[in-house]
């Protein structure tokens, strides 16, 4: 095994022994903050999915996660409680309303693409303000949680952070995988050369339009989780400041790196939840922190960690 | 649906539209010039709208209150950029995106330390009344002072970019950075001075917008969104996109906002209307970028050939 392959064993061991020792520790408090960063980690990567390798900026992802937050809150509030018929209409509601955003938003390129993913965010947003029946700008209380197979409840809190981290490992073996595939590698050179790639025999629009799809399902099955999390969704999900944090999740870890997501996910709402305990004006310090990030560390936390790593390991 | 009605709404949207082309203006040539993408720019509006209203308390003139924030913003917006922002043109969109998200919850929490979470501001007595415009129609003369301050400014910059030498420059730096300062421009100090009037404007349109919004953190996030919209559908870098673009914004969304939802109520049954009215009327002007994007992304007054 080599010294990666440890790391995420070691990881992943951890995080499966994380509620046992915040009990241990008297702290149950904190596995809800634990799953927190699951969820958004998951939502995280899946925007490095489509900034990190596929080269496309989107200031407008967080539409997808309040898209799949919104269709398991409605389902929830109109009586289907079945785990699975929530996934299924995540993909189909999230999967159509990504794979008709993305073909539109994909014939623009750069900033263009940055400005209509907004715009298209934005709309949502909008529908989800005017929708009375589901509670308008104030948002939808559920009080039931998504009923996984084998009788297990989402709403028990352990339950919930272990369903999310098997969500959360599974996506990133996926991502492992991807990275390392065929198709991968195509994905990564048209990245960075679109014309060459073309050239290449890449097709490059589909090769993208699937990685726009995938990604906007992956942010879709993390909102999901929100909602059965919170107990609550409102049009601020899909709010363009949303989108930007989630951009900034991904660049304070690493863009373009299998662990960016998690690492910038972690770090963010961990951030957020010691300094706010602090003083009212967290996010002032946050804000310096990650202006120190763009200015200093311009691979993010992973970049970072790996080269204390290099240094640390025997030349 | 009667004309004056329509008239009325018309004014509405040259209001807005020429409040959006402040914003947008500074922000058209920041992004034109430097190739910038500059989230914290609702921020400066936020900040000119503050200064105001709390120069305004102070000095008990409304007049004192927006000159000293016009100043002071503009003379902010050029310490920022000096400091924090000029490190960050030769960096990938990404990296500004990040640390202007950055400046915008900086500046957020600055101003509530400083000021609070909201301060109020009222138009000067004499122009809170509606005056009579037209026989029958009465319209508000703060709005009134809101559109002429617009026409005068609108047209004030039109001069300074169109005909003096300084615009000349900006115009030239906006089609082809290189080149420009390779004719010996100094893009660097010049940019500083785009940049303060761009902070100058935002100020300008925080405080005549402040009586009829609310001067409150946070201002600047939801009209920022527009004023991209704004530059995406006139064109990145042009002062004259950016005024077609204002008004066909605010007139789009003011008109989608009134005579579309009546519409939808004679045309269509009343549950229909009244669900289908509000989204679509907040969801006009995007449609309308997304439009325009797929069709002519390069914007109806594009800089760059």
């Amino acid at each position: 095994m080599g010294p990666a392959r440890i790391t995420a064993a070691a990881a992943l061991l951890a995080a499966l022994a994380l509620p046992w020792a915040l009990q241990l520790a008297g702290a149950d408090f904190y596995l809800g903050t634990a799953s927190r960063i699951v969820v958004y980690a998951i939502a995280a990567t899946s925007l490095n999915l489509l900034l990190g390798f596929g080269g496309m900026i989107s200031l407008g992802h967080a539409a997808f996660f309040g898209l799949g937050a919104y269709s398991t809150a409605i389902l929830l509030s109109e009586g289907v409680r079945s785990g699975l018929l929530h996934l299924l209409a995540i993909v189909a509601v999230v999967g159509a309303a990504a794979l008709v955003i993305g073909a539109i938003s994909l014939r623009t390129r750069g900033v263009y693409f940055i400005m209509i993913t907004l715009a298209f965010a934005q709309m949502l947003f909008y529908l989800g303000n005017s929708m009375k029946g589901y509670g308008g700008d104030e948002g939808l209380t559920v009080r039931v949680r998504s009923l996984l197979p084998a009788g297990l409840d989402l709403r028990e809190a352990s339950t919930f952070y272990y369903a999310a981290l098997a969500l959360l490992a599974l996506e990133l073996f996926c991502l492992h995988r991807f990275i390392h595939s065929r198709f991968g590698r195509a994905v990564r050179a048209l990245r960075d050369d679109e014309v060459r790639a073309e050239a290449l025999g890449v097709p490059v629009f589909a090769c993208k339009l699937v990685i726009f799809v995938v990604a906007g399902v992956l942010c879709g099955i993390a909102g999901g989780l929100s909602t059965n999390l919170q107990g609550y969704v409102s049009p601020n999900l899909l709010h363009w400041t949303q989108s930007g944090t989630l951009l900034v999740m991904v660049i304070l870890g690493g863009v373009g790196s299998l662990w960016g997501g998690l690492i910038g996910a972690a770090a963010l709402l961990l951030m957020q939840e010691l300094l706010s305990a602090q003083t009212e004006y967290f996010e002032f310090w946050i804000g310096w922190v990650l202006l120190a990030v763009v200015m200093f560390a311009r691979h993010g936390l992973v970049g970072i960690l790996q080269s204390l790593a290099a240094r640390r390991a025997p030349p | 649906m009667s004309g004056l009605f329509v008239l009325e709404q018309a004014l509405n949207g040259l209001q807005l539209g020429f409040m959006l082309f402040l914003l947008a203006a500074g922000l058209t040539l920041v992004f034109g010039v430097m190739d910038m993408i500059n989230l914290a720019h609702g921020s400066l509006y936020m900040i000119g709208a503050f200064v105001a209203a709390w120069l305004t308390a102070l000095s008990g003139s409304f007049l004192l209150g927006i000159a000293g924030a016009v100043l002071l913003t503009a003379l902010f917006g050029m310490l920022l950029e000096a400091s924090i922002l000029r490190p960050l043109y030769a960096r990938d969109h990404l990296s500004q995106v990040l640390a202007t998200f950055a400046l915008i919850l900086i500046l957020n929490d600055a101003v509530k330390m400083v000021f609070g979470n909201d301060l109020p501001l009222s138009a000067p007595q004499a122009l809170q009344g509606p005056i009579q415009i037209l026989p029958g129609l009465m319209y508000p003369a703060w709005r009134l002072v809101i559109i002429a301050v617009g026409v005068v400014v609108a047209v004030l910059l039109y001069l300074l970019v169109q005909k003096s030498r300084m615009g000349a420059l900006v115009r030239a730096g906006a089609s082809n950075r290189e080149m420009c300062s390779a004719m010996g421009v100094d893009v660097g100090r010049l940019f500083t001075l785009v940049f303060g009037l761009g902070a100058a404007l935002c100020a300008v349109a925080g405080s005549l917008l402040a009586p009829l919004l609310a001067v409150q953190v946070g201002m600047g996030e939801n009209i920022l969104i527009l004023a991209f919209v704004v530059i995406a559908i006139g064109g990145i870098g042009s002062i004259r996109g950016a005024l077609v673009g204002a008004l066909l914004v605010g007139i789009v969304d003011t008109l989608g906002r009134t005579l579309l939802q009546q519409l939808l109520r004679e045309a269509l049954p009343p549950q229909w209307a009244s669900a289908a009215g509000p989204a679509l009327a907040s969801m006009s002007v995007y449609l309308l970028m997304a439009v325009m994007l797929v069709l002519r992304p390069q914007g109806l007054f594009p800089v760059r050939t």
